[in-house]
This record gives C-alpha cells, sequence and structure tokens, in this order.
C-alpha cells in the first residue's frame, strides 16, 4: 500500500476513535512495533542506499503526522471526557450554604464600646467600680452629705442605712482620685439603679462617666468635648445646647441636650466642673487642678441612634430584638 | 413649682410670650418642664343670677329656674344641684355653649319642662374633681360676663422643676426675681404693710434649740370667722399651683407659702397651753399628726410646743390636738425659720413630704418671717375678720445665718471658665443679681442677700456670672493635655475578648438583671444565701445574683415562650457574695456564663438536626479556655452542683483551684423555670481567664511526623480524662500530639466497657524518628494503660 493511503486510513481511523481505548488501538495498529508505518520503516532495508533517506524521510514524516493526528484526538477525547465529568459535578449554587449561627453583642453594649473608642483615642482609661457601694463613695464624697435633699431625688435601693446599689457611676471617680492624683483622664461605664419601674425607667440601667483634671481643664473644654462627642456618637451636625443645671458634685452644672428631627430638645448628659469639695475630699488641691466631669445615659443614646422605643425591651432579651444589632 | 403666668405678670411682665418666657427660664437653669392651660377649652360660659327658682312638678329632685344671663330674656335652666337657690350668682352654660369633651348645649326638655341652657360645677367645667354642687359665685360677680374673662381663664400654667440649689425660687417672688434678673426688668412686689394691733393678747415663745431655730414669731388673732370660703381669686391661684382649698386659713397659710416661698402654720389658741417652746424633741416622745397617725419622735426632731405637750414636727406636719378646727375662733399664727439642718431628712423618716418640709430642708430667707407674718394677718382679717394681737418675735442672734461675703478672682473665673468676661460686665451681672459689689484689682468681694441662701463659695459666683452671661456664649475649645499612652496588657484578657469568642460561636450576649426571683434562686443554689433587698421594686426582682444563671435561663424562657428555639446567649457581670470579710459586707466578682438550648446548630438541607449536648457547650468553654494559651492547665471533673444534671455536670478546675461549672440544667428545675427541654449553661471567673501567656515562638521541626492509632479497651467508669491526664504525665519521648477519634460501646464490647481510639503523633526537632524509637514510646503507653487502667488492646 502506497504511503498516503496508509497515512489516508490512518487518519479516518484516528478521527473514528471515540475512546481512549480505540485510540490506542489506532496508534497500535499503524504506530506499535508491528503497526504499518512500522512495517515501512523496516522495509527501508530493501530500498537502495540512493533511495533510502529520501524514503525513510517520507516514513518519518508519515508517522509524525500520524502522531499529531493522534495527540490532537487524544486531546478532543480528554476534553470531552473532562467536560462530562464537570457536567456530572454540576450543583445548584443558588442552594443555602452551611451558615454557622451568628450572635452579637447587645446594643447597650455597642454605645458603650463605641463611647470607649471616642474617648479611648483621646487617653481617657476606662475604670470600672463595684455596684453594691458605701454612702462615701456614692453620696458624701460626692458633696451630697446625709439628709441633703438630692439623696431623696435618687430613689435609691439600700441594704443597709450605709451601703446600697450603686445609683451612679460618679462614685467610681472618687475610688479613682483615691489612689491616683493628676492628671487624670478616665470613663467609667457600668451598671447603676434606682428604685423605679415604668415606661421610662427601668431598675437597672447603663450609665457612661467621664472626668478630666489638669492644670488648665475649663468649661469652654467641656462644651468642646462634648460636642464633638455627640456629633461622632450621632455621626451629624446636629444642634446641642448646654442649660444651666444642678449636680451636687459638679459647679458650674449643665446638663445638655440635643435637638431631634421632631425640633424637640431631648435630654442626652448630665456635666460640669467638679466640685472643689469632691477634689478636697480625695486630697487633690483644687487651686492646683481643675476638671470636668460628665455622665451620661447609655440606654437613651443607644435608642436614639437605633430608633429604639420601648427602654424595657434592652432586659428582656428577646433574640428578635437582640439580632437586629448583629 | 406650680404657678399662674398672670399671677408672675403681675410682679414682672417681660415681652415675651408664654413659650419665650420659659425658653427662657429654662435656660437660666430653671427648667420649664410643662406649660399647661389653666382651665380646659370651652365657650359660651357666663356669670348669671337665679332670679327665681321652684321645685320641678314632675321629678323630685330637679328645680325649675328662671336665670338672668343679661340679656333681655331671662333663661329657664332646670338644675338638678341641691345648691340652687335664688338669689345665686352661677356659670350658666347658655344654648349654643360648649363644654370640655365638645359637649354642645342645646335647648331641651327635662320631664317635661323646657330648659335653655345649664348651671356648672367646677368639675363639668374642667376645672376640678369637685362634683359638690353648682359654682357660687360671690355677689357682685357682673351678670352677663364672660366666665373665662370673669376668672382670667385665659391663662397658663408653667411648670418649673427647681434643682435643689434653688429653693430661693420655691415661691413667686423668687422666680419673679429671676425674671427681672434675666430681663433688666424691676419686680413689683406686692405691698405688705404692717398690720398694728389691736389688743394686746400674746403668747411667750421660747427657743430652747436656738441653733435650730434661731427665729420664732407668732401672733394671736381673735374671733375670726373659719367658716368662709376663701375668695375666688385665692381659690383660683392655688388651684393654678396645684393646691386644692381646704378652709380660709390653711389656704391663706399656703397662699403665703406660694407668694413668697415661706412657710407657716396655724394654730387653735384656745388648744395652747402657756408658752410656745421651739425644742427637740424627748426620747420616744410621742405626737398624733393631722393626718391622725401616731409617731414616735427621735431627740433630733425640732418640735413646736407648749409647757405641756408636743403641737407640732416643726417645719414638716402639724399636730392634730393643736390645728384649727370650723370651731377655732383665736388663732396663733407661726412664721419661724427652722435651720435646713435641723429639718432636712426628717419629713422622709416618718414616710412624709409637705410643701414645709420641702422650703425648710432646702432652706427659706432666714430674714422673710416678719413679711410673711405681716401678709397673713392681712389676708386673714381681710377673709374672715378677726383682731391681731402683737406680733411675739424670739430670736437668736447669733444662731442666725450671716450674709455671706464671697470672695470671686477674676482669674480664678477665667480659669474654670475658659474665657474672659469683662470686668464691667461681671460686676453688672452680680448687681442684678441683688449681690452688694466691691470691685478689687483682682476680681469681686461680694456680699449675698439673705435670699440667695445658696451662694457660699467662689464656685457659686463663678456659676452665677456663667448662667446670667449665658452657657450659649461660653465657645467651645478641645481639652489640651499632655500625650500619654495607656497601658495595655497584651496579656490581658478582657470581657469583651472573652464574650466576642463566644458570639464568634453563635452566641448572643444579653444583659439580664443584677437582682432575680428569689425562688428560682434557691433552686438553683440551695446552699448559697443570697444578699436580699429590703425595699425591692418586686418580690421577683429582690435577691442579688449569686450567679448569672437565673438571668440566662429567664431570658431563655422568656424566648421559647414566643417560639424561639434555638438559644445561644452570654453575659458578664457582677455576682454577689455575702461575704462579712469583704469591702461592705459582699464580694463582688465578674463572671462570664452562657447558655445554650434547641437545636445544635441552624438547620441544614444537606444534614440532619441535632439538639445542643454537653459537648458542645464544652466546646465553647475549651475556646474559651484556648484564649489563655493555657487550655492544658484546666481540667473538666464530674461533679454534683444542686442546680444540674448529677450525671451530665462539671466542675472546671485551674490546677487545684474550682473556677466554674458545666453541665445541664437538673431536669426537675426545666418546668419550674419555664424551660422548654434540656439546657445546658456554664458559668466561670473571669479573673481565671483573664491572663494570657504572651507568645514566645519556638522552631518549627523540618522532620516528619508520625501517626500512631491506637485502639484501647477500658471499663467506662474510667474518665477519658483520667487516660489523657495519665499519658501526658508519663512524659512519652516526642509526643507533640495526642487526639482522641472514637469511642465505641455496645455490639462485641464486654458490658461496662467501651473502646477509645487513641491518636499519638510523634515528631522529632532535628531528625526523623527511627521506628524503634516509634514502638517504644507507643509500648510505653500501651503498659502504662494496661497497668494503671487495666486496658486492653482491641483486635
Amino acid at each position: 500500500m502506497a504511503l498516503s493511503d496508509i497515512v489516508a486510513a490512518a487518519e479516518a481511523a484516528v478521527a473514528q476513535a471515540t475512546t481512549p481505548q480505540e485510540l490506542d488501538a489506532v496508534r497500535v495498529e499503524y504506530m506499535g512495533k508491528k503497526g504499518q508505518l512500522t512495517e515501512q520503516l523496516k522495509s527501508l532495508g530493501k530500498l537502495s542506499p540512493e533511495e533510502r533517506p529520501a524514503a525513510g524521510q517520507a516514513i518519518n514524516e508519515a508517522k509524525q503526522r500520524v502522531q499529531e493526528l493522534i495527540n490532537a484526538r487524544n486531546n478532543e477525547l480528554k476534553q470531552a471526557e473532562l467536560a462530562q465529568k464537570l457536567a456530572a459535578e454540576r450543583i445548584d449554587v443558588s442552594l443555602p450554604g452551611r451558615r454557622a449561627q451568628v450572635g452579637g453583642f447587645h446594643p447597650v453594649t455597642k454605645t458603650i464600646q463605641r463611647i470607649e473608642a471616642f474617648f479611648g483615642d483621646l487617653g481617657f482609661r476606662t475604670v470600672e467600680g463595684p455596684e453594691v457601694e458605701d454612702d462615701f463613695h456614692n453620696f458624701d464624697a460626692l458633696n451630697i452629705p446625709a439628709n441633703h435633699p438630692a439623696r431623696a431625688d435618687h430613689d435609691t435601693f439600700y441594704f443597709t442605712p450605709t451601703t446600697m446599689l450603686r445609683t451612679q457611676t460618679s462614685g467610681v471617680q472618687i475610688r479613682t482620685m483615691e489612689h491616683e492624683q493628676p492628671p487624670l483622664r478616665i470613663i467609667s461605664p457600668g451598671r447603676v439603679y434606682r428604685n423605679d419601674y415604668d415606661q421610662t425607667h427601668t431598675p437597672m440601667f447603663h450609665q457612661v462617666e467621664g472626668l478630666m483634671v489638669d492644670t488648665d481643664v475649663s468649661f469652654t473644654q467641656l462644651k468642646g468635648i462634648l460636642e464633638d462627642f455627640l456629633v461622632n456618637f450621632f455621626e451629624e451636625e446636629l444642634e446641642v445646647r448646654f442649660r444651666p443645671s444642678y449636680f451636687p458634685f459638679t459647679e458650674p452644672s449643665a446638663e445638655v441636650d440635643v435637638r431631634r428631627k421632631d425640633g424637640k430638645w431631648l435630654e442626652v448628659l448630665g456635666c460640669g466642673m467638679v466640685h472643689p469639695s469632691v477634689l478636697q475630699a480625695v486630697g487633690i488641691d483644687s487651686e492646683k487642678y481643675t476638671g470636668f466631669a460628665f455622665g451620661m445615659g447609655v440606654e437613651r443614646l443607644t435608642m436614639l441612634r437605633y430608633g429604639v422605643n420601648d427602654l424595657r425591651a434592652f432586659f428582656e432579651n428577646d433574640v428578635r430584638f437582640l439580632k437586629q444589632f448583629n | 413649682m406650680k404657678f399662674s403666668e398672670q399671677w408672675l405678670r403681675t410682679w414682672v411682665n417681660p415681652a415675651l410670650d408664654s413659650v419665650a418666657l420659659s425658653e427662657q427660664l429654662s435656660m437660666a437653669g430653671l427648667e420649664v418642664d410643662g406649660i399647661e392651660p389653666v382651665a380646659e377649652a370651652f365657650s359660651g360660659v357666663v356669670v348669671g343670677e337665679v332670679v327665681k327658682c321652684w321645685q320641678h312638678p314632675d321629678a323630685d329632685k330637679l328645680q325649675v329656674t328662671e336665670v338672668n344671663v343679661g340679656t333681655d330674656e331671662l333663661a329657664t335652666i332646670v338644675c338638678g344641684a341641691p345648691n340652687c337657690r335664688q338669689g345665686l350668682k352661677v356659670a350658666v352654660a347658655t344654648v349654643g355653649a360648649v363644654l370640655p369633651g365638645d359637649f354642645k348645649i342645646k335647648k331641651a326638655k327635662l320631664r317635661g319642662q323646657p330648659s335653655h341652657g345649664m348651671l356648672c360645677s367646677s368639675s363639668e367645667l374642667g376645672l376640678s374633681d369637685d362634683h359638690d354642687g353648682i359654682i357660687e359665685l360671690p355677689l357682685d360677680a357682673p351678670v352677663g360676663m364672660d366666665y373665662r374673662e370673669y376668672l382670667d381663664l385665659n391663662d397658663v400654667v408653667l411648670d418649673v422643676d427647681l434643682t435643689p440649689n434653688r429653693a430661693d425660687c420655691l415661691g413667686l417672688r423668687g422666680i419673679a426675681r429671676e425674671v427681672g434678673v434675666l430681663n433688666r426688668l424691676e419686680v413689683t412686689e406686692p405691698e405688705i404693710k404692717e398690720v398694728p394691733a389691736v389688743h394686746d393678747e400674746d403668747r411667750a415663745v421660747v427657743l430652747d434649740a436656738p441653733a435650730a431655730c434661731p427665729r420664732y414669731l407668732g401672733r394671736v388673732i381673735r374671733n375670726v370667722n373659719v367658716n368662709v370660703s376663701s375668695p375666688l381669686w385665692l381659690q383660683e391661684r392655688l388651684r393654678r399651683s396645684g393646691i386644692r382649698s381646704i378652709d380660709p386659713v390653711v389656704d391663706i397659710t399656703n397662699y403665703v407659702l406660694l407668694e413668697l416661698g415661706h412657710p407657716m402654720h396655724a394654730f387653735d389658741n384656745d388648744k395652747l397651753e402657756g408658752a410656745v417652746h421651739v425644742r427637740m424633741a424627748k426620747p420616744e416622745e410621742k405626737l398624733t399628726l393631722l393626718d391622725g397617725n401616731e409617731v414616735t419622735l427621735q431627740n433630733d426632731v425640732l418640735v413646736i410646743a407648749d409647757e405641756q405637750k408636743p403641737l407640732a414636727m416643726a417645719g414638716v406636719f402639724g399636730g392634730e390636738g393643736s390645728g384649727v378646727t370650723e370651731n377655732t375662733t383665736n388663732v396663733f399664727l407661726e412664721s419661724a425659720f427652722f435651720s435646713p439642718d435641723a429639718i432636712a431628712g426628717r419629713a422622709r423618716r416618718f414616710g412624709l413630704h409637705t410643701d414645709a418640709s420641702h422650703r425648710y430642708e432646702r432652706g427659706v430667707d432666714p430674714e422673710l418671717q416678719r413679711t410673711a407674718m405681716e401678709r397673713a394677718t392681712a389676708l386673714l382679717l381681710e377673709i374672715c375678720g378677726g383682731e391681731a394681737g402683737p406680733i411675739v418675735e424670739a430670736v437668736s442672734v447669733e444662731h442666725l445665718p450671716e450674709a455671706a461675703h464671697v470672695t470671686l478672682r477674676a482669674e480664678r473665673l477665667e480659669r474654670v471658665l475658659g474665657i474672659s468676661i469683662a470686668t464691667e460686665e461681671v460686676t453688672e451681672i452680680l448687681q442684678r443679681l441683688g449681690f452688694v459689689v466691691i470691685t478689687t484689682d483682682s476680681g469681686w468681694n461680694v456680699t449675698v442677700p439673705t435670699f440667695r441662701f445658696d451662694i457660699s463659695i467662689e464656685e457659686d459666683l463663678i456659676e452665677e456670672v456663667a448662667r446670667i452671661y449665658g452657657y450659649h456664649r461660653i465657645q467651645a475649645a478641645a481639652p489640651a493635655a499632655q500625650l500619654r499612652m495607656i497601658p495595655r496588657q497584651e496579656a490581658q484578657l478582657t470581657a469583651t475578648g472573652m464574650k466576642r469568642t463566644l458570639i464568634d460561636r453563635g452566641y448572643q450576649e444579653a444583659i439580664t438583671y443584677s437582682f432575680v426571683d428569689p425562688k428560682h434562686q434557691a433552686m438553683l443554689f440551695d446552699e448559697t444565701a443570697a444578699l436580699t433587698l429590703p425595699f425591692p421594686i418586686s418580690v421577683e426582682m429582690s435577691s442579688m445574683r449569686v450567679s448569672l444563671w437565673p438571668g440566662l435561663i429567664g431570658a431563655v424562657a422568656h424566648n421559647q415562650k414566643r417560639q424561639q428555639q434555638s438559644l445561644a446567649f452570654c453575659e458578664t457581670g457582677l455576682r454577689f457574695l455575702p461575704d462579712e470579710t469583704a469591702e461592705n459586707g459582699v464580694v463582688q466578682q465578674p463572671m462570664i456564663a452562657g447558655v445554650r438550648a434547641g437545636k445544635a446548630y441552624p438547620e441544614h438541607w444537606s444534614d440532619g438536626e441535632r439538639a445542643v449536648d454537653f459537648y458542645d457547650i464544652k466546646g465553647d468553654v475549651e475556646a474559651l479556655l484556648a484564649l489563655t494559651g493555657a487550655a492544658h492547665e484546666f481540667r473538666f471533673v464530674a461533679d454534683q452542683y444542686p442546680a444540674l444534671h448529677p450525671g451530665q455536670s462539671a466542675a472546671i478546675f485551674r490546677g487545684d483551684k474550682r473556677v466554674g461549672y458545666i453541665g445541664a440544667v437538673h431536669p426537675q428545675f426545666e418546668k419550674k423555670l419555664g424551660l422548654n427541654g434540656r439546657t445546658f449553661v456554664f458559668e466561670l471567673e473571669q479573673n481565671a481567664i483573664a491572663k494570657r501567656t504572651v507568645p514566645q515562638a519556638q522552631p518549627i521541626s523540618k522532620y516528619p511526623s508520625i501517626r500512631r492509632d491506637l485502639a484501647i479497651v477500658v471499663k467506662d467508669s474510667i474518665a477519658a480524662g483520667e487516660i489523657f491526664a495519665a499519658i501526658e504525665n508519663i512524659g512519652v519521648n516526642h509526643l507533640v500530639d495526642l487526639n482522641l477519634f472514637d469511642v465505641y460501646q455496645g455490639t462485641g464490647m464486654a458490658e461496662g466497657h467501651r473502646s477509645l481510639a487513641l491518636s499519638l503523633t510523634l515528631q522529632h526537632a532535628e531528625r526523623t524518628l527511627e521506628d524503634n524509637e516509634i514502638n517504644a514510646a507507643v509500648k510505653t503507653v500501651v503498659e502504662m494503660l494496661t497497668s494503671e487502667f487495666g486496658a486492653t488492646l482491641r483486635e
């Protein structure tokens, strides 16, 4: 058979092979030890030396040609096989993923964390104090002596005449200043307690107390830091006003209101310059140092920030409520 | 302090409307809480006169009247009030009138008689809850006049929420003074003249406790008629301040209290025996108060007494035996200055709070007693008639508060406020406030008038200057401080970090009350006594928690009742353990706790579902313990705990110290606690996991590790933890990991035995391990397990 006929036959056989096995049989048929093209090479010895190079080259080219055809077909078949395998492995990517349960921080904690971050960046250290407190730290040292009318305003949960659940985080100011001299910058978040329970009061709630004492702390700075805080906390340029008020442990004192979208002012915190009696009670020279203090209700801020309407929701711990903050 | 705006405007009348005036007061520190109209809306009501009045022919309780309402025709009106009579001046709702509640008056027939209008009671006009018949107006009331105009009802009540320091504003006089200061207006005080004595009967007054009462004025007024009604204008002013009219004497003392801010008291002079003594109560002395309650006094309670008996609790409450009654004809009026220290807290001690005690414990003007006495006397004579005697004044000058002299330094003012205010402006502000001011080189020497008894130190003046200057005019500035870093210890783990680990594992942070139901707490922790609130919100919130579990279990129960079944909560916070040796008798210990119930993981189409079990929550705890970098120091030891399932509970130890518990809530409590199904809890002392070791890096071995698996059979009473601990204790050479990968019990296993499949991973830091080394290590382990635990190798 002429070489060209062999190649043509091989070409047809390669094209007809539909599996790698069939293709391999074609390879053996033509290229194997006894394959047709291999046989052709063996027959070269019968040719004259002059004819051999040309005939050898022709056979080699034919072999190369067939090998290329086989390789190409092999590739095709592999691709087809892979495509088939992949097709069989197709999945519905729209089915839901394997989710782990997702938890989250309580919204009150989130607010405290944000407050800690804002003040922490300004060098205010977070300190904590006990919740069962004595009347020295909760009242006396804060310039609220026994029988002071402000004591009656506190709806205190007493255990004994001298021990109680703290009514304010301000006692932590005292506990800190008892041990440290200025410069001082602290904030103190935590639970506080008042014997009052209705639509707008829960017997337990959270406050964050802030205190800065240094050589030249002034009311302008108090205004500055709190305006800065409120604008950053609410992330809007809201209107803030300072209204004269009274706290036994600060003077001058102020309550701070923000203007809500409905135009009404809403009180969000109390503040003032630390009363000299408070500094003196903890052995800080009130001539040398001045300070400011502020206290804010965490639930109130959280309600405003996230649009919570019912204060009591914070302590019912309904997961449908809590998960909204995750 | 509630008062009529119109009344205020008789003293001082700024060109501001009600809202602007309220805003001004609020911004000066006298916070206006409310602006309410003094009367509900009504119209068509006029002053009328009952010209004729006769019995309704067909109804016993009705009368028919003809009423002059100032028009040409008399109005025929049927009235059911028993006090309706001929000649009475009344408030008439004419046909077309609209009363509160949008009640329209139309022509009507009552039992056959035509009725063209209505004679009104106070309650029908929304002026009070008084249903005692129709309003009786004074005889001089002008017929036909609109009733709103007649009573000045187009007025509002301002409700000022005064801070405890501003007791000087607990009367119209103080509020008016403040409004005058803010608006630079003169204040017109009502003219109060001396009432001359017309007889010389008096009663001696003895100050036995002059520090508590340095000034006491008394006056006898004879032949008063206490059975007249207070005039309408006075009743209305009281009403607008939220005070009910009682009788003319009480009304007058209340009026003076509102007008001047000065409390007074009236005694029935005929019930007093001998001189009046102002003294401390004797121990155990008893006094029956005006409300009929008998109290036992202590010797720090100031009383007004005569020579025989205590009469009243000074500055707080009158006594029953000495008060004015409808039979009183001679009155002894008291106008006294009591020291705030002598009054403060006393009312509260007896569960009382009166208008008088509210003022006396905050302070009153020590120079106002005579003015108040003259004012009350004049009103009493005007309304009740009678004859005034001379005022007897007992005074201990040395015990009276002195006018305060306070120095304000310009430098201090600027330093505290952070701004510089012109000297002239400061001087002007202080003078406007009524202070006597002397300007010096360094500031101001200020003499404080007696009515501003709240001012005693320099800061008080700084506050006054800032307040009147206007807080809004003090600009904001950024605080300046030296930059110093806050120490942050890498080894310190925070509660936030601990919670985050749990949150990442699906926990929702809860915040539960620190006081819980004592029934629940006693059930779960029967050996632990809790701190109890003597006066809780409710019994269910009266026991300070000794663990975070009651609150967290409550949160689970609350949610399960609302169809929420798969729950995981965590909480951090204090528990309160009574301990006499601790500060304030209680150890307040920070804890971290968790609870899980329902499914172990969210339902998924590819997996089966599984209820949460002990090992789920144990895995969570192990994740927490791993934060310390010293997880191997912790052990879970089977233990009994009242709250927990006896077969599914463990104490958690760090070294030898027990630092927490974990387990299933005891099934016998599930129902009582409102739980639906198996619930798992844990609690750890935060301090036990609050420190981690700062890592020190070790080189990683480049040589291959070898794993050998061992399946052993042991009695099922032997805890896997003991086997682990034993293997770790013998110190197997080159052991880098030990894992339990299967537990089998059942078919093919002897009764009471189980198979544990362990993997040992061995590795050398500097070379490849030889087979014989590996075999030796495994042999050591097998031999130890055989001798210590009777283990056999499973085929």
